[in-house]
């Protein structure tokens, strides 16, 4: 039996204190090297959910223990720093940012982290080395090598250096946020494949949110919101 | 993280260079205006160092001074030779200078005068003329010339000039039957002296001699210059004369002997508090001047939060970004901060730059044409606390955009809005 990473025990959540409750999980566990695909319609609150995860929202009541650790009893700074060491993170879109090469996009969480940094190398040039095997290994040699601005992306190759860049320092934890979303079907599968193959190899666990069902026989297991939330509207 | 600050304000550099432009500019303005103020006045209090008093004709005391030390402006009257020398030998007084205007050479004055000039007269700090050639005059027909009118016509020694009638710039009346012969050529000193030429009182009476009321003289009436010189030469009169005393505790007691003297109505000034007058009536000018400065710096800081304000929603995916990678929302907020005082310290850093190169072009120009030396000098205190106190502004400006931004960083949580 793996041990469980992620523990989530009555909790809950509104955004504003006029609404009614978003959230009310009573529970949801994710164990260590799961690949979780989290379904569920369009604010149905998945973000909402990965953000407290990820320690940048709170929650109003309830555990969640990320690696045995209750973000709500860290201090707010602490949650931020708890966050780089232990999480990576693939939005739907727009993940880099376009002042900065493909390298330093992809080396960015290694300046907020030093546990990060430390498992991605030892020297800045070891670390720089393991960027590029991580973009190589992503499909990206050929970008890398003409130091293509990050702009000049497809959005496919940017979501590879998204993820490149969650990789790299091998945080526990990968959460992404419909990455898949703005590719076309035979780009999502090669997209999945690679980062299936680098979670492996970071040993990374995966929580994977998406409204698209078609994706989700290509992960150990699958969950809906419905099926953890109380409260569905 | 400095990396990442600075690429990401080079890469917003338009509004960036709009802001540190417009804060140099007002930078410029403010500490330019200070230093030109401070020039300004440190030139004139040089030009009467050392003069504890200046008697003239009744009149204004700022007139008095202003044309018999810095050659603006004409005497209303003149005071007459005999009281002259009966406060000249005053118990109190240590040296005198006389001073005889009216005349000019191609647009600068001349000072008719005597020896004692040389010998006396101050300026800067308590500094004495000197020679860079020649000697002072010594006959009737001799002229030393200050170091400004030899440079700009490129004047010799022993060369002869022609002396006009009147000090407009172009005047027709010419005593061109006595020419001058340039016997001494001043250093510069910075002050209104580098514009004048000297002649003796004898050759101011020389020329005048055969004139009538201010006109030349008739036909057949005129006296050539080698027969002027038998003639008794002492003048009638003089415009103004300055007064070196022996203690200065006396001052006040010379000034009212001046001012109640019997003879003739005379003004009797203290130069420095001539100035001070002069510089009442400036000050409304500067505090104007002073109060549009301040108001284009606030301008240019506003400009800036603006700026960084209305920056922030186009910046919200960065913002995100950068959550994400673990960067707190008092770091974002700080890098708001840091954005503020990077951008204001370049703007100062440029407006000091453009002050001191637009000192160093308009120096000699302000030198040359208004006879004022600005010294280019270190920043002072007060400019080191002025502009300090810009940059605590722009960094509390900073707190307005950079609270928002935490805010928002706060409210928006995970999800990257456009
Ligand atoms: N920053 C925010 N402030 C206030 N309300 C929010 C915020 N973000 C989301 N919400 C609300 O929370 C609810 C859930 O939003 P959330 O983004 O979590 O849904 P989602 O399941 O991720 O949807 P989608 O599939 O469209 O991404 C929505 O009703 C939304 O209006
Ligand atoms: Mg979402």
């Amino acid at each position: 039996m793996d041990k469980v990473i992620l523990e989530i025990k009555n909790l809950s959540f509104r955004w504003k204190d006029s609404d009614s409750l978003l959230l009310d999980i009573p529970e949801f566990n994710v164990k260590k090297h799961e690949h979780v695909f989290l379904q569920g319609p369009s604010g149905s609150g998945k973000s909402t959910l990965l953000g407290l995860i990820g320690g940048i929202l709170v929650s109003e009541s309830g555990e969640l223990k990320l690696l045995g650790h209750d973000i709500k009893n860290l201090s707010r700074s602490g949650r931020d720093s708890f966050r780089v060491d232990h999480v990576g993170f693939i939005f739907q879109l727009f993940n880099l940012l376009p002042y900065l090469s493909i390298e330093e996009n992809v080396m960015l969480p290694l300046s907020f982290s030093s546990i990060r940094a430390k498992n991605s190398g030892k020297t800045k040039i070891d670390q720089l080395k393991e960027t590029e095997r991580l973009l190589k290994s992503l499909g990206l040699e050929e970008q890398l090598a003409k130091k293509n601005p990050v702009t000049e992306l497809s959005v496919g190759q940017q979501q590879r250096v998204a993820a490149a860049r969650a990789l790299i320092g091998n945080p526990e934890l990968i959460i992404a946020d419909e990455p898949t979303s703005a590719l076309d079907s035979d780009l999502r599968y090669s997209f999945l494949e690679l980062l299936f193959s680098e979670c492996k190899k970071a040993g990374s666990t995966l929580l994977f949110v998406s409204h698209d069902s078609t994706l989700s026989n290509l992960f150990s297991r699958k969950i809906s919101m419905d099926e953890i939330n109380n409260n569905v509207n | 993280m400095f990396n990442l600050f600075s690429k990401s304000l080079l890469n917003r550099r338009g509004t960036a260079i709009l802001t540190i432009i417009s804060i140099s500019i007002s930078v410029t303005l403010l500490i330019g205006v200070e230093n030109i103020r401070k020039g300004v006045r440190t030139s004139f209090s040089s030009a009467v160092s050392g003069t504890d008093i200046i008697v003239g004709a009744r009149g204004g005391s700022l007139q008095l001074l202003l044309y018999s030390i810095f050659r603006i402006g004409n005497s209303p009257n003149n005071l007459s030779w005999e009281s002259y020398n009966e406060l000249r030998n005053n118990k109190r007084v240590k040296w005198t200078i006389p001073i005889s205007l009216g005349d000019s050479h191609r647009g600068f004055r001349v000072v008719g005068t005597n020896l004692d000039y040389f010998k006396f007269f101050r300026y800067g700090s308590k500094r004495k003329l000197e020679f860079l050639k020649g000697k002072p005059f010594s006959k009737v027909f001799d002229t030393v010339i200050g170091s400004e009118i030899a440079i700009k016509f490129n004047y010799k020694l022993n060369e002869k000039i022609i002396i006009a009638h009147g000090t407009g710039k172009k005047s027709f009346l010419n005593h061109d039957d006595k020419p001058f012969k340039i016997v001494g050529i001043l250093k510069p000193t910075g002050t209104p002296v580098d514009q004048s030429l000297h002649v003796s009182l004898e050759g101011i009476t020389a020329m005048h001699i055969d004139w009538e009321s201010g006109a030349p003289p008739m036909e057949g009436e005129s006296i050539s210059a080698e027969e002027v010189l038998k003639l008794d030469l002492t003048p009638e009169e003089i415009t103004s004369f300055l007064i070196g005393l022996k203690s200065k505790i006396h001052v006040f007691d010379l000034q009212r002997k001046v001012n109640t003297y019997k003879e003739e109505p005379l003004s009797a000034i203290m130069p420095g508090v001539a100035l001070q007058e002069l510089w009442n009536i400036l000050r409304t000018a500067e505090t104007g001047l002073r109060v549009i400065t301040w108001f284009v710096l606030f301008a240019g800081l506003l400009g800036m939060v603006t700026s960084l304000l209305s920056g922030l929603n186009e910046r919200r995916r960065e913002m995100a970004i950068l959550r994400s990678v673990g960067a707190g929302p008092g770091t974002i907020s700080f890098l708001l901060i840091l954005e503020a005082i990077i951008l204001t310290l370049a703007g100062i850093i440029l407006g000091l730059i453009i002050l001191y190169l637009a000192l160093f072009v308009s120096q000699p120009i302000l030198e040359n044409y208004f006879g004022l030396f600005i010294p280019i000098n270190a920043l002072s205190n007060r400019d080191i606390i002025i502009l300090g106190g810009i940059l605590l502004t722009a960094m509390l400006m900073g707190i307005i955009p950079a609270l928002k931004a935490y805010h928002q960083s706060l409210a928006d949580g995970m999800t990257i809005r456009l």
